[in-house]
């Protein structure tokens, strides 16, 4: 704690960074901390309990636009930060991570390289409670998954807590609020709850870094991250990992089998 | 903190048992109110219609979203048009009478005086007209609370957990086996008389004090007003807003937001519904101009907008606040933007 606190002031006062996206001590849980100075630097925490996507401020223009930031990045933030290089949204030489080493030591990484390496050789943590969910529900007839997915879906409010909490959903201007056609009813009722979640997914195929921030995000506590869950296991059983080259969402094959269309 | 009773011509208090709630409320419902009341489900509680009374869940501390969704429905049809050749459109207005009498049961004192705040946002110059009508139609049976959490404020705006202001009945349970009933309003006591016989009188020298949940008061609400006010510049907006992403989480849980949107649901042929749903401030399309500017066009100024709406703008020209201390926008935050703290932090500046 004390090593990150020194190191994002000496950061901060040496100008390699203009802001620190970190940690603090929240209400309950750790909770996201801007800081930009010295004595804001002295309130920062990262330990395992951490977890947080924190990748989410670093393409919010009126943040992170132009500066050199830090950020503190759990596994997951440290796998969007590399798709969001991969799909110029950052600047190689604008971020400096730190990530955790498996005794809760600081790791700073300096290049995507060394983000993409840690990647590789950190494990992913466990998505155990995720992958039996989605068994759960794969294991229902397809009328009870239906009522199942209505049901929760059903009180969905559109808040778009899902969609703010998501580093991948950059875009200035999202699909449900294009009005001309207008795609996606706006308003909240069941059918196009269901439609603004699956268009939500699809637009993370090969994207979504699995980290559940949507999820978590939700205020009702709907279960919208199984969904993505699911999306980036089917993604990565048909099409593998995505490249720096671009991601199954991105990119074109001629050779695809296209078997997915039933 | 004492807290008196409302006065009301339905003193003294009455008491019913605990076993006796339920037949009370199974008689309010055959009688063809709707009833809405916590229910439990998945671990999470929340208002919704009832079809048996024994749903009814009292164990949770707040629910997730409030209960403004009774006079404020999160999409709601205003009206609809048929189109006919030469511009003969067949409109068929706003019904009231599609309207059910409602109970809303089971709310807490924060969520009561909400209504108050609702009340004074729709009712400013003209009368919002499906609002009032379904105003007209709701009865709110409050209940006080026993228990709080961290997040719960009330007693910081005025508010308090055996509160009557803004219900017709409230009931706090004094024990485990009833409640202490304080009927408010001519409404409260129709609804008492649906079934007269299940209250009884209270025992002399009951109080409900004792079993209220003790909420500290945090800050001085006319203070933060006060230094709110004069803040409009400062660099505070900034500062608490940095870690917000700009979701409507606080907005669509709040018991006293009420923003909303117009939008059309065309059918083809000319037909179609006008429909009004939930809006927030926090969104950054909110505010934006046809012409492209956007006068709130940074999270800053949409969270200034937000705070002092509810604590400086409502106060000043509707004589109620925007919040009641209820907790759930920093509940429901996904990144804890604590209302109180951020409140108090206010306190504290100088202006």
């Amino acid at each position: 704690m004390n090593e990150l606190r020194s190191k994002v002031k000496e950061l901060l006062g040496s100008k390699e960074i203009d802001l620190f996206v970190g940690y603090e001590q929240g209400t309950r849980l750790p909770r996201p901390l801007i800081a930009a100075s010295a004595e804001e630097a002295d309130r920062l925490i990262f330990d395992e309990n951490c977890t947080g996507n924190l990748a989410v401020y670093l393409t919010r223009r009126e943040l992170a636009g132009g500066k050199k930031v830090g950020i503190a990045a759990s596994y997951y933030a440290m796998r969007s930060i590399s798709r969001l290089l991969d799909e110029n949204q950052l600047r190689e030489g604008m971020v400096k991570v730190f990530g955790l080493t498996p005794d809760g030591g600081l790791k700073l990484l300096d290049a995507i390289a060394d983000v993409k390496q840690h990647l590789q050789e950190a494990s992913a943590p466990s998505r155990q409670v995720e992958d039996e969910w989605v068994k759960e529900i794969e294991d229902m007839p397809p009328a009870e998954r239906w009522k199942f997915w209505t049901g929760e879906l059903s009180k969905c409010f559109k808040c778009y807590a899902c969609r703010a909490a998501c580093p991948m959903c950059y875009c200035t201007k999202c699909i449900v609020e294009v009005n001309r056609p207008q795609w996606i009813q706006p308003w909240a009722a069941t059918m196009s709850n269901v439609e603004w979640q699956i268009s939500r997914v699809m637009h993370m195929a090969g994207r979504c870094a699995d980290c559940g921030a949507c999820g978590a995000a939700c205020p009702l506590g709907l279960p919208v991250h199984i969904i993505a869950h699911k999306m980036a296991e089917m993604v990565r059983q048909n099409f593998g990992e995505p490249t720096e080259k671009g991601n199954v969402l991105s990119t074109f094959n001629p050779n695809d089998e296209e078997n997915f269309i039933w | 903190m004492e807290q008196k009773y409302i006065p009301s011509k339905y003193m003294p208090p009455k008491y019913i048992p605990k076993s006796s709630l339920k037949a009370w409320l199974a008689k309010v419902k055959d009688d063809g109110r709707h009833i809405y009341a916590p229910v439990t489900e998945n671990g999470k509680t929340n208002f919704k219609r009832v079809k048996s009374v024994d749903e009814i869940s009292m164990e949770h501390i707040q629910t997730a979203q409030s209960a403004k969704g009774a006079v404020f429905p999160r999409t709601e049809k205003l009206f609809s048009y048929a189109g006919g050749q030469q511009g003969d459109v067949a409109l068929q207005d706003y019904n009231p009478n599609d309207i059910p009498d409602t109970v809303v049961f089971g709310l807490h004192p924060c969520d009561a005086a909400a209504f108050k705040s609702l009340s004074g946002i729709f009712s400013w110059g003209a009368k919002d007209r499906p609002f009032d009508e379904r105003m007209k139609r709701v009865t709110l049976v409050g209940v006080s609370c026993g228990r709080s959490d961290v997040f719960c404020f009330c007693t910081s705006v005025g508010g308090h957990p055996g509160s009557a202001e803004g219900s017709d009945i409230l009931l706090t349970a004094v024990g485990n086996d009833g409640y202490l009933v304080e009927i408010i309003t001519d409404r409260g006591q129709a609804l008492v008389e649906k079934g007269a016989d299940l209250f009884e009188a209270a025992a002399a020298g009951v109080s409900k004090e004792e079993h209220l949940a003790s909420v500290p008061v945090r800050f001085s609400v006319e203070e933060v007003q006060r230094k709110m006010a004069g803040s409009f510049e400062d660099d505070i907006w900034k500062k608490q807003s940095a870690r917000c992403i700009g979701c409507g989480a606080c907005a669509f849980v709040c018991p006293a937001c009420a923003c909303f949107d117009i939008q059309e649901n065309a059918k083809g042929n000319g037909a179609g519904d006008r429909i009004r749903c939930w809006d927030s401030c926090g969104f950054s399309l909110f505010t934006l101009h046809t012409s492209g500017h956007n006068p709130r066009s940074v999270q800053s100024q949409r969270w200034r907008q937000r705070l002092l709406h509810k604590l400086c703008y409502m106060p000043d020209r509707l004589s109620v606040r925007g919040c009641t201390g209820c907790g759930r926008c920093s509940r429901a935050c996904p990144v804890d933007m604590n209302l109180a703290e951020h409140l108090k932090e206010f306190e504290r500046l100088k202006v």
